[in-house]
């Protein structure tokens, strides 16, 4: 039942974007060159340097599309969380509390915007481009690998994008502060963790699970070790510590809606 | 001059009452700062010295661009857009004032305000965490200065992308390719100079890197600075000229219905 209401007021959303055909194709443009961007600043990086923290190119952009590639999956899903600041300030919060589905799910649908698709296609792009760069001992486990890498990747930022979204039913303007988690994650898992160092690559790349998104699966595929020290595994648990992270954020949420007082008008 | 006075006064307040949103844009500069400072650091300390960054060079320009984010509103703002889109700029063009510059004194009321919050914390976290590079005594004033043409050239690229709309009515598109390249071209992503010759030539044709890489250059001394200062002179009076034209015609196309 609440599937198939999920699924209509999703095709509504679709329905309404794309009745501005040319303004839904530039912005699924602008998602496209946002990824495409970030690739340029890699590729003339290496112009002037031939390693990254003990990594060539083709491998940091294997890192890069797989991070890209699950955070443009989390950002379509639950990149709507954005706007809780609004419903909470304006109100209309409570209008969600009223009716009788949940309260992540309706942020979610009501809010779905599908021009993200173009960050996508982008990021899918340059995985393909990155593992055909990369010499990679094709098989059964790492097909599966290269298959649940993006998925785990984007349940792990999705776990941190809504732990960092409930920070908004206290903090009505902590947009920006929820964006240093999600967006400054994305930026960290872009790179090689073994170029950061102290307390940015323990919160970031432990706590809010960031090596895992990218790092130490790329690490499995290209059949390396970790120049921090880490076991071969680490490469193949990525499913498992986004499970976790999902349970913990489904739990921070509940938390922070019962906390939810509304603005009183 | 009163009114702009006044106005960019208004400005100041308008944006003084967001400490909230403002301590939490810091934050997100900060951390970035961080994450931006690793990477580039990592690259610079393995070579040396890249295209004139030494490591005190590449901190200062990573910490310096954080703190000019929210200083000149990198990311762009869309209010007059949406006053286009609802019709409400047509109060905004009967009151008894010259539109540009009304919203331009609000926005150095505003960049006043940021100057303070949104720019010297980082670069102090810059300078105090990381070695950092600190100009002689003279650059300062040249530097200052090519803080307010950033500002001012700036404006003007935002002024004439919120202008777009009396065309567009949506555009959301327009913002969305703004967003995803500005910050490439302005030189935020990596110094400008890292960028092969053909690269750096074509986009210091364009009025980004006065926003953000002219001030930095000034700041380390990289290049001649007065030819630096005299490319934004030239985009910010280019610029606000361009502005001014692209209103008058756009004034042209309003249509005010009912009444």
């Amino acid at each position: 039942m609440a599937d198939r209401t999920y699924l209509r007021l999703v095709g509504a959303r679709l329905r309404g974007q794309l009745a501005y055909r040319r303004s839904f194709l530039i912005q699924c443009l602008g998602q496209a060159v946002g990824q495409f961007a970030e690739l340029v600043l890699i590729l003339v990086m290496f112009t002037r340097v031939d390693a990254l923290g003990g990594f060539a190119v083709t491998e940091v952009l294997l890192v890069y599309s797989f991070a890209g590639l699950s955070f443009a999956l989390a950002d379509l899903f639950v990149g709507q969380i954005d706007e809780l600041p609004n419903h909470v300030r304006t109100g209309s919060f409570d209008t969600l509390l009223l009716r009788p589905l949940g309260t992540l799910g309706q942020i979610v649908v009501s809010e779905f915007q599908i021009r993200r698709v173009g960050r996508i296609l982008s990021a899918l792009g340059m995985l393909v481009f990155a593992l055909w760069h990369n010499d990679i001992a094709w098989s059964p486990a790492t097909v599966a690998l290269i298959t649940v890498t993006p998925a785990a990747g984007a349940v792990i930022f999705a776990s941190v994008w809504v732990a960092a979204g409930s920070v908004c039913f206290w903090l009505v303007e902590g947009r920006e502060l929820s964006a240093t988690v999600t967006y400054g994650n994305n930026a960290f898992t872009s790179y090689p963790v073994s170029a950061y160092s102290g307390w940015i690559r323990w919160f970031l790349g432990y706590v809010a699970g960031g090596a895992f998104v990218a790092y130490y699966p790329a690490l499995a595929l290209l059949d390396r070790a970790d120049p921090l020290g880490g076991p071969a595994f680490l490469g193949w648990i990525s499913p498992l510590v986004a499970l976790v992270a999902a349970s913990l954020a489904g739990l921070v949420w509940r938390f922070a809606v019962r906390h939810y007082r509304g603005t009183g008008s | 001059m009163r009114l702009y006075a006044r106005l960019a006064a208004a400005g100041f307040r308008r944006h003084s009452t967001y400490r909230q949103a403002m301590l939490a844009g810091v934050a997100a500069n900060v951390v970035f700062g961080f994450l931006r400072t690793a990477i580039l650091v990592a690259v610079v300390s393995s070579a040396g010295t890249v295209a004139g960054y030494d490591v005190p060079a590449a901190v200062s320009y990573v910490w310096l661009g954080q703190g000019i984010i929210g200083f000149i509103n990198l990311w762009g703002d869309t209010e007059l857009g949406e006053r286009v889109r609802s019709g409400d700029v047509v109060v905004d063009l009967y009151r008894p004032w010259d539109l540009q510059a009304a919203l331009y004194a609000q926005d150095v009321g505003r960049a006043g305000f940021t100057a303070l919050i949104r720019f010297v914390p980082p670069t102090a976290v810059g300078a105090v965490f990381f070695p950092f590079h600190w100009p002689d005594a003279g650059t300062w004033p040249l530097f200052a200065l090519s803080l307010a043409l950033s500002l001012t050239v700036s404006f003007g690229v935002r002024f004439l992308v919120n202008l777009s709309t009396f065309w567009l009515l949506d555009n959301r598109g327009i913002m969305s390719l703004y967003n995803a390249l500005v910050w490439v071209m302005c030189g935020l992503g990596l110094p400008l100079a890292f960028f092969p010759d053909w690269a750096r030539t074509l986009l210091w044709c364009t009025p980004f890197p006065s926003t953000l890489q002219a001030p930095v250059d000034v700041y380390l001394g990289h290049g001649p600075q007065w030819i630096t200062l005299a490319h934004q002179v030239f985009w910010a009076v280019a610029l606000i000229l361009l502005g001014r034209l692209v209103l008058a015609r756009a004034v042209r196309r309003v249509v005010v219905q009912g009444g």
